[in-house]
């Protein structure tokens, strides 16, 4: 009996000591975001924290080298001028390494930046540590975040919108309707979306 | 590009086993889901389906084990995982296993990416082209735990199903495969 007890406080115990495994999980809706601190292409680091005034933040996890990001790459660049003004601003991160992609390199997303004249801040993920712990699997995948006196709180995973292939065949807006029902205080019809998208490497 | 009423007389022109009647229970058989298009290479035919079509073609057979990967030729590591997967198709096609590699290629990419790509490799495995944009219904209909990132892959038989988002190497494919067949 004494035996079984101390094999069940060392099998706990190892338990106990394990971290938990946040690669693994990444966030679920309702779940604090962490903020950061990543170098943007015109150099800076930039964290959520800088943004006194936002409401919320679009974080979308993408980069130079996937043709899905490149399919959506107009639209994002849409939803940041359209919903910056309203306090939830884009907030583009690239989560790949260069040495396995090096269309993703610092300097090429400074030229892709540059050439498509992005609004919003593009950020490299240099030690590949924020993406995990959002739970990111894939270019391109949204999170957008609302600004709380507890923190930033996760509100929709996904998809842009219902159709890659075309804009104008868009049925359903995900992420124009999760915006737009958390700026106005609404319940968020669809939380989590699904999408093919390129693997993060 | 053509259309199905020559489904048929193409059928009977071409060297791989799309659509044939299922003597050998081929994964994509005419009978059970009409594609609604046909891709042509010069040695093999690319049928194009819906979702819904192509969830016709996923129900198991008593004696056969089906490979189904999911790939695009603009996806670096599924690229490189293809020869596994043709390895696997030759080596194992006399133990009634079959590979089925489904592409997600932009329909708008096919001419200039797709047929090309299947004209410089001539695969020996069956392809199909999976062409619908409405990815948040049909993902969690393959695996509920799928985020839809590529390459993934789909092993069934009539005693087991295994879904894996990640990348295979021969070795680690046919370790997988082989849980399926003892």
């Amino acid at each position: 009996m004494i035996r079984m007890l101390l094999v069940l406080m060392a099998v706990s115990g190892l338990f106990a000591f394990s971290p938990p495994d946040h690669r693994a999980e990444g966030y679920s809706i309702g779940d604090i975001a962490a903020d950061f601190s990543l170098k943007n292409v015109d150099g800076d680091m930039i964290s959520l924290s800088d943004y006194s005034a936002a409401k919320g933040f679009l974080v979308i996890f993408t980069c130079n080298s996937c043709p899905y990001a490149n399919a959506y790459e107009d639209r994002i660049i849409a939803l940041d001028k359209k919903y910056k003004s309203s306090g939830v601003p884009v907030i583009a991160i690239n989560p790949n390494n260069p040495k396995y992609r090096p269309e993703d390199s610092f300097e090429s997303m400074q030229k892709r930046a540059q050439e498509k004249a992005y609004t919003f801040p593009y950020l490299m993920d240099v030690k590949q540590e924020v993406f995990p712990l959002y739970g990111a699997k894939r270019t391109p995948h949204c999170f957008l975040l609302e600004k709380t006196d507890s923190g930033n709180v996760v509100r929709y995973i996904g998809a842009i919108d219902d159709n890659y292939q075309d804009a104008m065949e868009v049925e359903v807006r995900y992420v124009e309707d999760a915006i737009e029902a958390m700026l106005s205080g609404r319940e968020i019809q669809i939380e989590i979306t699904k999408a093919i998208g390129c693997s993060i490497k | 590009m053509r259309r199905l009423g020559l489904l048929m007389v193409l059928v009977a022109f071409v060297s791989c086993k799309s659509g044939e009647h299922s003597m050998n229970y081929s994964f994509v058989d005419y009978e059970t889901a009409k594609p609604h298009q046909l891709l042509s290479t010069s040695y093999c035919d690319i049928p194009v389906y819906t979702f819904d079509e192509f969830e016709k073609l996923l129900k198991v057979h008593p004696q056969k084990t089906y490979v189904v990967n999911f790939w695009a030729t603009w996806c670096k590591p599924c690229v490189k995982e293809i020869p596994y997967f043709e390895k696997l198709q030759s080596t194992y096609s006399s133990q009634e296993v079959e590979v089925v590699l489904v592409s997600l290629d932009f329909p708008s990419k096919v001419d200039s990416q797709l047929l090309p790509f299947l004209e410089e490799h001539h695969l020996r495995s069956q392809v199909i082209l999976l062409d619908d944009p409405h990815q948040n219904r049909w993902i969690p209909k393959i695996d509920k735990d799928w985020s839809g990132a590529i390459p993934a892959t789909l092993i069934f038989n009539a005693n087991r199903r295994s879904f894996y988002e990640k990348s295979f190497t021969f070795m680690s494919l046919e370790a997988e495969l082989q849980d399926f067949l003892n």
